[in-house]
């Protein structure tokens, strides 16, 4: 309690004294950064999110397989441990694997693997393998890690055809972490026209697109994205199916977003310093670029950061039905398609992991979202 | 209050209308009408239809109508109770769907009801220990139950359910209790397996209740006449019972227009994933078998549903807080 409080003094006085000149002078956008800076979780998560989008954009590079490719001979590996001590009890500092051997189990005709004790091989950093085309630009062979031939690392295992589900979890990453992003723009244009309008306008548009947005909320949404995602072609192709994914997304997803335009669109209107302004005859193009669209856009960025998650879970939830993104594409809903019965989740509980990205990057949008949200207004104390 | 009522039911007719129109257009949407499906699977099962006998059925779906007369058909039937028939099942709709609407509903009742109970009380621990070693483990779980995809937990339950107890807990009933009869051992064995499904499909809608409810009762508890109350020595509990908790709860009461499309929406996957006979693996079956008539009706009855719950709660927050009424009586 007597700690807490003594925090609580110290982050007040930090904050009076910030109230020096330099806090007078800056701009709004550097007093939004300080504030933000100062909630941790939401610093920790912009950390988090940065790292899950470069496991997207830089997929290749940190795979140590190929994503595709089939590992006959460690089909449903459990994922590899990782050692510091070896069986003498000497400490390496660079962390090892032991080689996996198979073994049929001939009463259950399960594969069990053990660890073969005299087969060591340590991690190595920025290895040659597989040459690549880094962003599409760049031609390398680096990969992040990987082990001496012939042993392969798995460290999240494989799943049933033998294929490596860390390399594959990373490439996923690219359609999950894009269709979020790409549903939540589009969503974004849709409901800042339409807000936009309703707001504007007001009067009987404003009473119709209203209703039109609360039936669209009372729809059930999944069954309503089922529907819609099962309605398209099954001959399309898969950049085809990403793309009606996204949309069959932003078309239900914009209504949140319209409302929230309208609701401060309309809150912004009657704002006093909107009022100064127009008394000390500034032009309304004036206006809306040097004061709306500034104090619209650090409340946008808010909204977009929340919408993400919804947008993720979505696809997530599309796809692990066999609806959403259709392999030989991968997303993270894409890999949950293994972990559906109880069976094999209970022969390789490690086919989950991909889940736990979804719920990392999920969480992290969220707090992202609460810190931005106590940012946006800077001058709130 | 009673022009606001029917008011309100007048606007239900025109959202059910709305509801008929988009439930049309979205079975519309998929490529290839339902017949060719139906015809190239008789033809599987080896049956030969000439074009005549193809004609006939095109005529008796009336798949020669332009597409606002065809809707007329359609909505017409529906009135009057016939739903079409199910390729899949060759069975009418109207007789396979009623005991899985009204399991349906039955379950996201009582998600509903578990997320009340779950979320009420926490939300008020949470917001009277704020900062606290409870408020923050509370919040912590929350938000973890925000970001758990449905079905993922169903799995991780089931999964944990099977690994330490050995138990099975796919679907409502044990394969022995399927079919059968009511009994006391077939009630006892619905009780084992209602847990899981409940609490999923529960747990998305608690944390956001409880993140609602803490920070309208934290605004309240700052209010004047909390601090009044609390200067002339109203005991602790009464105060917080007697005014801030009832106002706080207003927005809860609100929310069940958001809760129940969201309750039946999660409880879709939930019930694909879990295998309960419920009308989401239904629907999803429908849709992969391109079963129109009977994607159509479980589209449009589960949002009927939905559209009922959601003006239900309009009418029962008019009723219950009294601030709104004054507001509409002032405009």
């Amino acid at each position: 309690m007597l700690q807490r409080l003594g925090i609580r003094r110290g982050e007040s006085q930090s904050a009076t004294t910030q109230f020096d000149e330099s806090y007078y002078l800056a701009s709004q956008w550097q007093l939004v950064w300080r504030k933000f800076r100062r909630h941790r979780l939401a610093m920790f998560s912009l950390v988090v999110i940065a790292f899950l989008y470069s496991f997207a954009l830089f997929a290749e590079f940190y795979s140590i397989n190929d994503h595709q490719q089939r590992h006959v001979k460690y089909a449903k590996a459990p994922p590899h441990t990782l050692y510091f001590v070896d069986e003498e009890g000497a400490f390496h500092i660079i962390p090892f694997i032991y080689e996996l051997k198979q073994e049929l189990d001939m009463d259950t005709l399960q594969r069990n693997y053990t660890e073969i004790k005299s087969k060591r091989y340590s991690l190595k950093f920025f290895v040659e393998g597989k040459p690549y085309r880094l962003l599409g630009l760049i031609d390398t062979n680096i990969h992040l890690v990987g082990v001496d031939e012939p042993a392969v690392y798995f460290p999240f295992g494989t799943d049933e055809l033998g294929r490596d589900l860390f390399s594959r979890t990373m490439h996923a990453a690219r359609i999950s972490l894009s269709i979020g992003f790409l549903g939540v723009v589009i969503s974004f244009c849709l409901g800042c026209l339409i807000g936009g309008i309703s707001g504007y306008f007001g009067g009987t548009v404003d009473l119709v697109i209203q209703r039109v947005i609360e039936f669209i909320i009372s729809i059930p949404q999944i069954p309503l994205w089922m529907a819609l995602a099962a309605a398209l072609p099954p001959q399309w192709s898969s950049i085809q199916v990403y793309f009606g994914i996204t949309i069959v997304l932003a078309t239900i997803g914009w209504t949140t977003l319209a409302r929230a335009v309208r609701g401060k669109l309309l809150e912004l209107r009657e704002a006093d310093f909107v009022m100064a302004a127009r008394i000390s005859n500034m032009g309304d193009f004036d206006i809306i670029i040097k004061h709306l669209l500034p104090s619209f856009a650090s409340f946008l960025i808010v909204v977009l950061s929340l919408s993400v998650p919804g947008m993720i879970l979505a696809e997530t939830a599309l796809s692990f039905l066999e609806i959403g993104i259709r392999p030989p594409a991968v997303s993270w809903g894409v890999l949950l398609q293994d972990a559906q019965n109880i069976r094999s989740l209970s022969q390789s509980p490690w086919l989950l992991i991909p889940g736990l990205f979804v719920i990392v990057t999920v969480l992290a949008f969220n707090f992202l979202g609460d810190g931005l949200r106590d940012a946006a207004d800077p001058y709130k104390q | 209050m009673k022009s606001y009522v029917l008011q309100r039911l007048v606007y239900l007719v025109f959202l059910l209308w709305m509801v008929s129109v988009v439930t049309f257009v979205v079975i519309q949407l998929p490529p290839g009408d339902y017949l060719s499906t139906y015809i190239s699977r008789l033809e599987q099962a080896g049956e030969d239809l000439s074009d005549e006998e193809v004609d006939n059925l095109r005529r008796q779906y009336g798949l020669d109508l332009p597409i606002f007369l065809r809707y007329f058909k359609w909505i017409g039937q529906v009135v009057n109770g016939d739903f079409g028939f199910s390729f899949d099942w060759q069975q009418p709709v109207r007789d396979i769907i009623g005991e899985r609407l009204a399991l349906t509903f039955t379950i996201a009742i009582l998600s509903a009801l578990f997320t009340y109970a779950v979320a009420i009380p926490i939300g008020i621990y949470s917001a009277t220990h704020q900062y606290s070693l409870g408020d923050y483990v509370v919040s912590i779980i929350g938000f973890i139950g925000l970001a758990i995809p449905n079905f993922m937990l169903a799995l991780m339950l089931l999964y944990s359910a099977w690994s330490s107890y050995e138990l099975n807990l796919m679907g409502l009933f044990s394969p022995e209790f399927v079919s059968a009869p009511w009994s006391l051992a077939r009630i006892g064995d619905l009780l084992l397996h209602l847990p899981i499904p409940i609490v999923v499909i529960g747990t998305g809608g608690t944390a956001g209740l409880i993140r609602v409810l803490r920070g309208t009762l934290l605004d309240e508890l700052n209010k004047q006449y909390v601090i009044t109350a609390r200067s002339k020595g109203v005991g602790e509990v009464k105060l917080l019972f007697k005014y801030p908790v009832r106002v706080a709860l207003n927005p809860i009461i609100s929310s069940l227009a958001w809760l129940f499309p969201s309750l039946i929406s999660g409880g879709t996957i939930t019930a694909i994933v879990l295998g309960l006979p419920t009308a989401g693996p239904m629907l999803y079956r429908a849709l992969i078998t391109q079963d129109t008539f009977l994607t159509a009706t479980l589209l449009m009855f589960v949002t009927i549903l939905t559209v009922i719950g959601t003006t239900v709660s309009d009418i029962l927050l008019v009723v219950v807080d009294p601030r709104i009424r004054m507001e509409r009586a002032a405009s």
